[in-house]
């Protein structure tokens, strides 16, 4: 056991502290609840161009494709930095954290050379595509079909889910590219240019009444076939990758985020009465704000040791497979508790002068919703667990 | 950075894992369970040969000098093989008060018997009104004049004690008493005139717990651990200390509770396939590992905040004994569930680790306490400029 930063670590941390300290956009909080999705996309570009420019996007990218070549340790420390500063997210989220490793890991030298600055930089901005209709938790039952003509591949088919879809360049795609193939066996990543004839993008509008998401409809779109990460038929592995890139990377800022919330949380405690005295004092309330704080807590360490263990091994350990259910269940008990604490004034939405924070109380409560579904839900999570982590015999 | 063991705390756990299996496999645990004291002399000094009883106390004293975190270690498979007798009660609660409080002489004479395995001891701090917390500390210690019933004056001791664990084998007890108002520790021998024990049976049959009772006990002036700031600290840190070596317990029967509950998944047939292929049994077998995880990242995180001296280390430790209170307690449940009507019955182990939850959940402070606790950390800080002027309004 050892949790001090080494010198290296230190001098990083304390050199990206005083570059936020000085750039950190004092006005996000503003943009974030008041622009229409379209204008704080911008706001994020803008963003992103600028820690891009001062060279801290990609710290654990290679060097030669415009990454920062530091550690792990040095990634995760950019992440906390960011989100204890109150940063905004970058726009390229999804390129950042999920299809830039990917491309690092599976990439031919081109490709990299190709796509990887272009990430960083946010100059392309990606999405991916891969639930379906009727491949949700059954990731391996997609049917979009490549099929292989010449020189290209030719895409019929539909997803659905595809954060940042309506903003995307490019698109990280899983298709079937073996007709005759089941399962796993003869799926293709491949990565297509958004522009091209024959892709169609609409918005969906989800629960809290915004269009993070799309659908994504391919009508005999052309592919070239130099456009394939991994190996033809091999787009399983590939894909996995990514989804171990996400599930070990998405918890960092949702458990800094979470904290920062609680913060507020009990901040407005002492500030709001209950039954005659403040909502601080009350006994319920300070149970609650210490539970949220407890699993916080829990969440933030398993989280340092599944890093560490990533470090050390190269792999994540099993702690890694819980991280998911811990970020998101803890977050929607955390709402709960938020609501409650916060009482009637927590419901109003943003544009109520009477409602808390602008409505972020009533936002992130419905935002939270989405958390045990997303990225896998937490049911196909507690079944990678029961299978493939204790070894229980496969259900399905 | 590095979250986990090092070589060498990996190796004093799996050394500790090798010797508990040889030496205190589950029969011998049920045997010692039927005992009056679940206390075994011969195990102990086995326990002494492997420096256990000094583990974290300097070698000046017969210690083994070692730090939290390989404490942390080793006490994770004593509670994964649920070693019964008076562990956390002689080493980590007599042993820390007497390296923090005593003087020379003290700890030369009570602190190196315990490290030596010698010695048995407990600290008997609760009363009537069964609180953790130090000012409702009430027995009373009356200073004795001068040539008196001892020459040198010294104290007398009226009051009772509850809920003090293995008292009933302790060669000398450490007593929380009010002298003249003022907290103060004493040391009282086990055989003390006007000194009663009364066992109270609980549900942990795997460590005893003893009313005390003190009628006109008769403690010379050299018995005297600490007084006021002095005695304060000491019980601090020997509390803290000895929740953390719970935590770690815990930790271990979590582990421990995890693989027997997935074992017996894995053959247990019903409709024909292993119950385990059932996702309602592997999502509770799924639930029951985020629970380990989650306390054993907590208990390691606190012990090596305690081991660095880190400011952080008092809220560190609430949120491990919180977050395991509760989690061990759970995945008892879980794993009973699962194993059925097998896991209701005597003869399956699982009752016993249930029983040592609730035990271990008590102890030092539940899961309610320990938020509080923390909640006076997170919430009770200095008051904001914009809160300070909404107050002044």
């Amino acid at each position: 056991m050892d949790l001090n930063l080494n010198p290296q670590e230190t001098k990083f941390r304390d050199e990206l502290r005083a570059w936020l300290q000085s750039n950190v956009p004092d006005d996000w909080e503003r943009h974030r609840l008041s622009d229409s999705m379209e204008d704080r996309f911008q706001f994020l570009c803008a963003w992103q161009k600028r820690v891009y420019e001062a060279g801290w996007a990609g710290v654990a990218w290679p060097k030669e494709y415009g990454g920062r070549g530091a550690s792990l340790m040095e990634q995760v420390i950019f992440t906390q930095e960011m989100a204890a500063a109150g940063a905004p997210p970058m726009a390229n989220i999804l390129g950042l954290a999920l299809i830039g490793p990917t491309i690092v890991a599976f990439g031919t030298e081109a490709q990299k050379k190709r796509y990887l600055a272009n990430i960083l930089s946010g100059e392309e901005i990606w999405c991916q595509g891969f639930s379906e209709p009727n491949a949700g938790s059954d990731l391996a039952g997609l049917r979009t079909e490549a099929l292989l003509d010449g020189d290209h591949f030719v895409v019929n088919g539909q997803k659905v889910w595809n954060s940042y879809g309506w903003a995307a360049d490019w698109c990280a795609l899983v298709t079937r590219s073996d007709p005759a193939s089941q399962k796993h066996k003869g799926l293709t990543y491949l990565l297509v240019d958004m522009k091209s004839p024959g892709v169609e993008v609409r918005p969906l509008r989800q629960l809290t009444g915004e269009s993070e998401f799309t659908e994504l409809f391919f009508r005999d779109v052309r592919v070239p076939a130099e456009n394939v990460l991994g190996a033809v038929g091999d787009g399983w592995n590939v894909a996995l990758g990514t989804l171990a890139h996400e599930r070990a990377t998405l918890g960092v800022s949702a458990q800094i985020a979470m904290r920062r919330q609680l913060d507020r949380l009990v901040e407005l405690s002492r500030e709001m009465c209950r039954n005659g005295h403040r909502a601080s004092e009350d006994p319920l309330v300070r149970q609650k704000l210490a539970q949220s704080y407890v699993e916080n807590e829990v969440l933030r360490l398993n989280q340092m040791r599944a890093v560490s263990k990533i470090i050390q091994t190269g792999a994540p350990g099993p702690e890694g497979s819980i991280l998911k259910i811990g970020w998101s269940e803890a977050n929607q008990r955390f709402q709960a508790t938020a609501q409650e604490i916060l009482g009637p004034y927590a419901q109003l939405t943003e544009g109520s002068d009477l409602a808390i924070d602008n409505g972020a109380w009533s936002y992130s409560y419905l935002r939270a919703r989405g958390n045990t579904i997303e990225a896998g839900t937490s049911e196909i999570q507690r079944n990678i667990i029961g299978q493939h982590v204790l070894g229980l015999p496969k259900s399905y | 950075m590095h979250f986990g063991l090092s070589e060498t705390q990996q190796a004093i756990k799996n050394s500790a894992r090798q010797f508990l299996a040889a030496e205190c496999p589950m029969p011998q645990v049920r045997r010692l369970m039927e005992t009056e004291t679940a206390f075994d002399t011969a195990l102990w000094s086995k326990f002494a040969e492997q420096g256990w009883t000094g583990i974290i106390f300097p070698e000046k004293y017969d210690g083994f000098g070692l730090g939290m975190v390989e404490m942390a270690a080793a006490l994770e498979e004593m509670g994964r093989a649920l070693v019964p007798g008076p562990f956390i009660s002689t080493v980590l609660l007599a042993g820390t008060l007497l390296d923090h409080a005593g003087n020379e002489e003290q700890k030369r004479k009570y602190l190196s018997a315990i490290c030596r395995g010698e010695a048995r001891s407990t600290l008997a701090l609760l009363e009537q009104s069964a609180s953790w917390d130090l000012d409702a500390v009430q027995l009373e210690g009356k200073g004795l004049p001068k040539g008196g019933s001892l020459p040198d004056g010294g104290y007398q001791l009226n009051g009772e004690k509850l809920f003090v664990s293995d008292a009933g084998i302790a060669d000398f007890l450490l007593v929380a008493a009010r002298i003249e108002g003022e907290l103060a520790v004493l040391i009282v021998p086990g055989n003390a005139p006007g000194l009663e024990k009364m066992a109270t049976p609980g549900m942990d049959l795997t460590r005893r717990l003893y009313r005390v009772s003190f009628t006109n006990v008769v403690a010379s002036p050299e018995s005297l651990l600490g007084r006021g700031e002095r005695a304060r600290q000491a019980l601090e840190a020997a509390l803290e200390v000895s929740c953390l070596g719970l935590v770690a317990e815990m930790v271990g029967g979590l582990q421990s509770l995890v693989d027997l509950t997935v074992a017996y998944a894995k053959t247990r047939k019903q409709f024909g396939r292993p119950i385990g292929t059932f996702q309602a049994v592997q999502h509770q077998c799924a639930d029951m590992l985020a629970l380990l995880e989650g306390s054993r990242s907590a208990l390691y995180y606190a012990a090596w905040t305690l081991s660095e001296n880190d400011p952080a280390a008092r809220t560190a430790i609430s949120v491990a004994k919180a977050y395991a209170s509760e989690a061990y307690r759970d995945a008892g449940n879980k794993s009973i569930q699962v194993q059925g009507g097998m896991g209701f019955t005597w003869e399956n182990d699982a009752h016993l680790y249930y029983r040592r939850a609730k035990a271990s959940e008590i102890a030092f402070g539940d899961a309610t306490y320990h938020r509080e606790r923390i909640a006076q950390s997170l919430i009770d800080r200095q008051p904001s400029k914009r809160e300070a002027s909404l107050a002044a309004d």
